[in-house]
């Protein structure tokens, strides 16, 4: 049941790991340039686990302690993951032990996959998740634990592959704007956050933006709810 | 070198990891499995994902300036490489490499 779900998941794994690796050294190199352990970047790649807020804490690191503010940048970049839990709700019922790892681990790319993906039948759900979720950390922990290492002895041109991540949720978008019937709750979440960004800047947008979404979504629950209700009874 | 101690620096990714943490595990204690979870909730968890992933291809493309470099133009050659490629072969794999390495080649020998 185990290798059955882990070949299953290895696949949609493989752009994670491209695109993982690449950063995740990147910000081990980063943390071991400013002169810290690479225990540090294992650390934090374990616990934290959050590609962003793990680049901002190298920045906070090398100025003056500020625990307050560290707080409020971290609930701020990561507010996000409500929605992913308010989504995954029902998906992680009966999950037993797993559901803890399962919520531990669930960032950006691991959520999208495990909300999206078509798990074929005979494949346990649980372990699929779980062996995302986990082969996804994997790539995170080692890329910045041996980029902490080996630091600036790499040089290689790798200039650009930080797109295989927009390329990834570009193509998840487009399978579930084709699943949705109405496509109001994708032009939503584009339109809304495009437009806090030109309003709000690249520093200080998600937050407007992910508020803007929710208003948007609860104006036009009505006829958003009708045309699910509608695909239900096809 | 950080200004901080290390005590210092342990208080402020703890503070990071169980900030983390929060944001993941609230929707899970606040809704608990035992009770019926609002019809609300229920219709965000529905409705939420698709306009999710479209903030998050924004997100992703948050320091690309129109107005001043290359204008966004190599971003916006391969996602259209990476749409189309989708719409024709509907393989994930293919089209996330295929506009990756679109995306390099322009970036490194065009721009």
């Amino acid at each position: 049941m185990k290798t059955k779900a882990l070949k299953a998941a290895f696949p949609y794994t493989i752009p994670i790991f491209a695109g993982f690796w690449f950063l995740a050294l990147a910000y081990g190199i980063l943390m071991n340039v400013n002169g810290f352990s690479f225990i540090y970047p294992m650390l934090m790649s374990m616990l934290i686990y959050g590609g962003s807020l793990e680049f901002i804490v190298v920045t906070m690191l090398m100025s003056p302690f500020a625990p307050l503010s560290a707080l409020a940048v971290t609930l701020l970049v990561q507010s996000r993951h409500l929605f992913y839990g308010i989504a995954m709700l029902d998906r992680f019922r009966g999950m037993g032990w797993k559901k803890f790892y399962l919520i531990f681990g669930m960032c950006d790319e691991t959520f999208s996959i495990n909300y999206s993906a078509d798990i074929p039948e005979g494949v346990d759900r649980g372990w699929f998740m779980f062996f995302v979720t986990l082969l996804n950390q994997l790539y995170w922990v080692s890329g910045a634990t041996i980029g902490g290492l080996i630091g600036s002895f790499l040089k290689f041109n790798t200039k650009g592959l930080d797109f295989v991540m927009t390329a990834m949720f570009v193509t998840i978008f487009m399978n579930q704007w084709m699943k949705e019937k109405k496509k109001d709750t994708g032009l939503i979440g584009i339109g809304a956050t495009a437009a806090c960004l030109v309003l709000f800047g690249a520093k200080s947008f998600m937050v407007p933006a992910m508020v803007t979404i929710l208003i948007l979504l609860t104006i036009f629950r009505k006829p958003i709810e009708q045309s699910y209700q509608e695909a239900e009874i096809q | 070198m950080s200004p901080m101690t290390i005590p210092q620096q342990i208080i402020t990714i703890a503070i990071c990891v169980l900030g983390t943490m929060l944001t993941r595990f609230l929707p899970f204690l606040v809704f608990s499995s035992k009770k019926p979870t609002p019809k609300y909730i229920v219709y965000l968890g529905k409705a939420l994902p698709c306009a999710v992933f479209g903030m998050l291809v924004v997100y992703c493309l948050k320091n690309v300036s129109i107005l001043s470099g290359t204008h966004g133009l190599p971003e916006l050659l391969a996602i259209a490489v990476t749409a189309g490629l989708h719409l024709w072969k509907k393989n994930m794999l293919l089209s996330i490499a295929g506009g990756t390495i679109v995306y390099m080649l322009l970036v490194q020998l065009v721009f």
